[in-house]
């Protein structure tokens, strides 16, 4: 799992180099931002007039701008940035959201009513569309561009450029091997030049040494990563402002057109206009639930589809398809999604003198997984009671596809599907409200200005309807019959949002580049030859990485005994002692546990 | 009742035997490690203390480390590699590991690493159960979370040791917290079995949630290290700074790995599954889009999902940024981790949200 050399890319950066004293060598290991200190004062000498103080003032201001900047793109900034961000974004989890649940904001703002105007002026409400959530991540993003841009520069520089010269003193550095051979200087470097060349370093002969690198692909992969997230970013505002996004009730036989009006509920981005609407059209032409019979997960659906017949365009062909749970329509920027569905039993109204006023299915609003379901039957012309007079029906209904059976206590469905459909209703008259000119829910029955049908004992007059039952009004006021038939319903999403495509292409690119950051090490290796006071070569190699890592000695042995292979220890001697510096007569303190694992 | 419940009662009685039998064989775990850190007390081990207190002359004698080519007759012998530390960095040698060196110590810690093992098999034969009596992947609801997620971290834990990585140190505060994360399964979380709404019918699910739990259950190794790194450095600090540490803390810091092991260690665990967070956010989102028609809605979860990784975020950064590598960084990954088990168990208790279905 964890691979070795995922280790250290972090290590020592931008604040030094691994060692003080590496110079060039050290250097660029990366394109991190460098902290720099600025002066307090950026105008310098200021000469007397007006002039003066222009170019003064304008000095000061250039340099500020500049210092503001430096500081926002660093990387001390950008951390503070990604924590207020991830902090920033708690409020919206733990208070309720206008965008998600608008009613819990509403009995949020009746509950606390001081701290809920509070709320309010703070965006809480809204939290990931406030104003000083978005101040941060567009900081955020403006100082991640800052940085990338430049970085990118950088880093096209050093693949232009050529690794740097070995440092005077290879000794110092992380990993050091060293031995004498009596091939000559030349050979040796001609011999890593290959070994490296072949091991995909990129290498060259800079002076009396081997100057390599590689593992560029980590910083590639860093840029691709940070570049990666500002096109998810771009993505997902440019989706959030033109989205659009609708739910349509359709009962079976019955269709649909992609216009505004045609929608139950609708909500839009901030920069959608109604001429953004994907034209096309469909109707609902069964829909087909199967349920599990046994087993733990009875009553979990096994088939939950739509079949249908949709054209695209105004003037489209038309052609079927099916709608799964987790399977959309697509058609064009917009998703059709099949989110819910329900029983419509088809009922029958007569008036007082047994003319039909209502016919049809009338669709009720699941209450539980097994679908008890509760609606109404309105009827508001055309009815006219015994007495001949123009009144308005309505019926609180409540439908199980599945009874329980008469005496067992329980109304609720016992099973989603129509094994055993029982319809209760009850009946009032008056006024059913929609004069009131405020907007009421179709699938509920407001009571306020109705009166209840009343029995002979003064009860509400009710009734459970098996399928072909009547239930008749009294005072000859007519009847509602639950006819021999229930369609189902299906209910519709349908969902414009533009940009997913370049989110996900993001997201991708953002996971590899990730990986290549985080499990690629940047290293160098340098192999130094030189002739000795005693004419016999002095072979030096040493490796630097991001900082120590345990695969970076690991690796320059492997290459020491390819280029040792080609110029092998001169054989009337031992290995030099490493920790001799070459030259040197102190030996040069070698720490332990440096390689640890 | 149909045949087939009954084999599923069948199935999800012996589910939970074997959870049960788990708990007693991690308890007997538990117990061996403890007698392996007891009996690795017996042994003065003082190497930190040794090498944060002995002065550089006897320093500059410690053996180079080399490397040398295994086998291979006439192969020539292969240059040493001397490596030496970065500039800055302290030279501390690792502790020995819980036994302290103490060969009875070591029998217990080996005990308690079989030990482990069959607990893990037993467990992970109680979670494939609980499975073949749901019929369906064991992640429907918190239990299921919690038996697999702690079946997972001992997984990851044995595959360390299996690679030889030097993390035996990890076995008591695991066994511990496994112990806790399934005392709390059974008792408080326990849930006979469930249904899944349809929204949760799609692979993306399998994908989705199991990265998640992989990933919490590396977070989690990640952030011991990192837990027992802060205790170490200032342990070492103590030490550099001439102050004398009690001799409980001594005695068990000093078996431990350096604090630049345990940092290192601990980052590299981070960091290894980072990019798996990343993808099993995105995997989630998917996911979302194709059942609720959005890929991204600030749903609590979600929200705390990405808390999590910007937190982790903030963490690698962190330890590229100068004045920020260290101590400062090691806080910040165990506030990121903390933000991963407040997602896991915080949201689902307190919060709800779309991804309450899962049940608590
Ligand atoms: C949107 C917010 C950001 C996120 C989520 C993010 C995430 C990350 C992650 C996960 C890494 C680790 C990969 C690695 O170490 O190679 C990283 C590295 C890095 N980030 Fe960011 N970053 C963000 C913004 C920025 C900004 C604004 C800057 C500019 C100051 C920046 C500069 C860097 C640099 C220079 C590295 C590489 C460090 C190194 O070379 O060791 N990042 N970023």
């Amino acid at each position: 799992m964890s691979d070795t050399r995922s280790g250290d890319v972090h290590g020592e950066t931008t604040d030094t180099t691994p060692d003080g004293d590496l110079g060039a060598a050290g250097s660029q290991l990366s394109t991190a931002p460098v902290e720099v200190a600025m002066p307090g004062s950026f105008g310098g000498s200021r000469t007397p007039g007006a002039l003066g103080w222009i170019t003064w003032a304008a000095r000061e201001v250039i340099g500020w701008v500049r210092w503001f900047w430096r500081q926002l793109t660093s990387m001390r900034v950008a951390l503070i940035l990604l924590f207020l961000l991830s902090l920033g974004a708690i409020p919206g989890s733990l208070i309720p959201q206008s965008g998600t649940d608008a009613l819990k904001v509403r009995d949020f703002m009746d509950a606390h009513k001081t701290l809920g105007p509070v709320y309010e002026k703070l965006g809480l409400f809204h939290v990931y569309s406030s104003v000083w959530f978005s101040a941060i991540y567009i900081l955020l993003f403006v100082s991640l561009i800052g940085c990338i841009v430049p970085r990118t520069w950088q880093f096209v520089g050093q693949l232009r450029g050529r690794p740097p010269a070995a440092p005077k003193r290879l000794t110092r550095l992380p990993a050091y091997a060293t031995w004498r051979t009596d091939t000559g200087p030349e050979q040796v470097r001609e011999a890593a030049l290959k070994v490296l060349g072949q091991r995909r370093f990129r290498a060259h002969v800079a002076g009396d040494a081997v100057a390599a690198e590689k593992g560029y692909l980590r910083e590639l992969g860093n840029l691709a990563f940070h570049i990666a997230l500002v096109v998810m970013l771009i993505a997902f505002a440019w989706g959030q402002l033109y989205k659009s996004e609708g739910n349509k009730l359709i009962i079976e036989g019955d269709g649909f057109a992609n216009t505004l009006t045609q929608y139950d509920d609708f909500k839009s981005g901030n920069l959608f206009t109604d001429d953004d609407l994907v034209p096309f059209s469909f109707d609902l032409k069964k829909f087909t639930g199967t349920y599990e019979r046994t087993g733990p997960n009875k009553g979990t659906p096994r088939t939950y589809q739509a079949d249908i017949s949709y054209s695209a365009g105004a003037y489209g062909k038309e052609k079927k398809t099916t709608i799964k749970v987790n399977e959309p329509l697509e058609i064009g920027d917009a998703k059709v999604y099949l989110v819910s569905h329900g029983y419509a039993p088809v009922v029958t109204v007569r008036d007082g003198r047994g003319g039909v006023v209502f016919r049809g299915p009338v669709p009720l609003l699941p209450i539980d997984s097994n679908v008890t379901s509760q609606g109404a039957v309105k009827v508001y012309d055309g009815y006219r009671d015994a007495q001949g007079r123009t009144d308005q029906l309505g019926f609180a209904a409540f439908f199980v596809p599945t009874f329980a059976g008469a005496g067992k206590g329980t109304m609720f469905s016992q099973f989603p599907a129509l094994d055993y459909p029982v319809l209760a209703v009850s009946a009032y008259h008056g006024d059913l409200g929609v004069n009131a000119g405020i907007p009421q829910n179709v699938y509920q029955l407001n009571t306020k200005n109705l009166k209840p049908f009343k029995d002979s004992k003064g009860d509400l007059v009710k009734a459970r309807l098996l399928p072909g039952e009547t239930m008749r009004l009294p005072g000859g006021n007519g009847s509602i019959t639950f006819d021999k038939q229930v369609k189902e319903w299906a209910g519709f999403q349908i969902v414009q949002q533009p940009g997913t495509g370049w989110a996900l292409g993001g997201a991708v690119v953002a996971i590899f580049g990730l990986a290549g950051s985080l499990f690629i090490q940047r290293r160098r290796v340098w192999v130094r030859a030189t002739t000795g006071a005693d004419g016999v070569t002095v072979v030096e190699m040493a490796g630097l990485g991001r900082s120590e890592s345990a695969k970076l000695p690991e690796e320059l042995g492997d290459l020491a005994a390819l280029v040792h292979e080609q110029a092998p220890t001169k054989t009337d001697e031992q290995d030099a002692d490493p920790d001799r510096e070459p030259g040197a007569a102190t030996p040069v303190p070698a720490a332990e546990g440096a390689q640890k694992k | 009742m149909t045949l087939a419940t009954a084999t599923n009662e069948h199935l999800a009685h012996i589910s939970n035997t074997l959870i049960y039998s788990a708990m007693a064989v991690y308890t007997l775990a538990f117990f061996a490690y403890i007698a392996e850190w007891l009996f690795g007390s017996r042994s003065k081990v003082a190497r930190t203390a040794h090498a944060l207190t002995a002065d550089a002359a006897q320093k500059a004698q410690a053996p180079a480390v080399t490397v040398k080519k295994a086998g291979g007759t006439a192969v020539l012998e292969r240059p040493k590699v001397v490596t030496r530390a970065v500039a800055g960095a302290r030279d501390v040698p690792d502790g020995p590991g819980a036994h302290g060196g103490d060969a009875q110590g070591d029998l217990y810690g080996r005990i308690a690493v079989s030990l482990t093992v069959l607990a893990f098999l037993v467990e992970l034969g109680g979670v494939v159960a609980r499975a073949a009596s749901v019929q369906r992947a064991p992640w429907g609801n918190m239990y299921e979370f919690n038996i697999t997620f702690s079946t997972v971290a001992v997984g990851v834990y044995l595959a360390l040791l299996a690679l030889r990585k030097n993390v035996r140190w990890l076995g008591l505060f695991l066994t511990t917290t496994v112990l806790l994360d399934l005392g709390l399964a059974v008792t408080v979380l326990y849930t006979a079995s469930d249904q899944l709404v349809p929204a949760l019918h799609s692979y993306w699910l399998y994908i989705h949630v199991s990265t998640a739990i992989f990933c919490g259950a590396v977070l989690y190794v990640g952030a011991v290290g990192t837990l027992l790194y802060l205790f170490k450095d200032s342990y070492e600090n103590k030490l550099a700074s001439g102050g004398k540490p009690g001799t409980f803390a001594t005695s068990v810091l000093e078996r431990l790995p350096a604090a630049a092991t345990l940092d290192k260690f601990a980052y590299r665990v981070n960091a290894a599954v980072f990019p798996l967070w990343t993808f099993t956010i995105i995997a989630g989102a998917i996911w979302a889009e194709s059942a609720w028609g959005r890929y991204w809605g600030w749903d609590p979860k979600e929200t705390w999902a990405f808390i999590t990784w910007v937190a982790y975020a903030c963490y690698l950064h962190a330890r590229s940024t100068a004045g920020w590598k260290g101590r400062k960084a090691a806080y910040i990954a165990l506030i990121a981790f903390g933000c991963w088990l407040f997602n896991y168990y915080g949201v689902n208790i307190f919060v709800g949200g779309k991804h309450s279905y899962a049940g608590v």
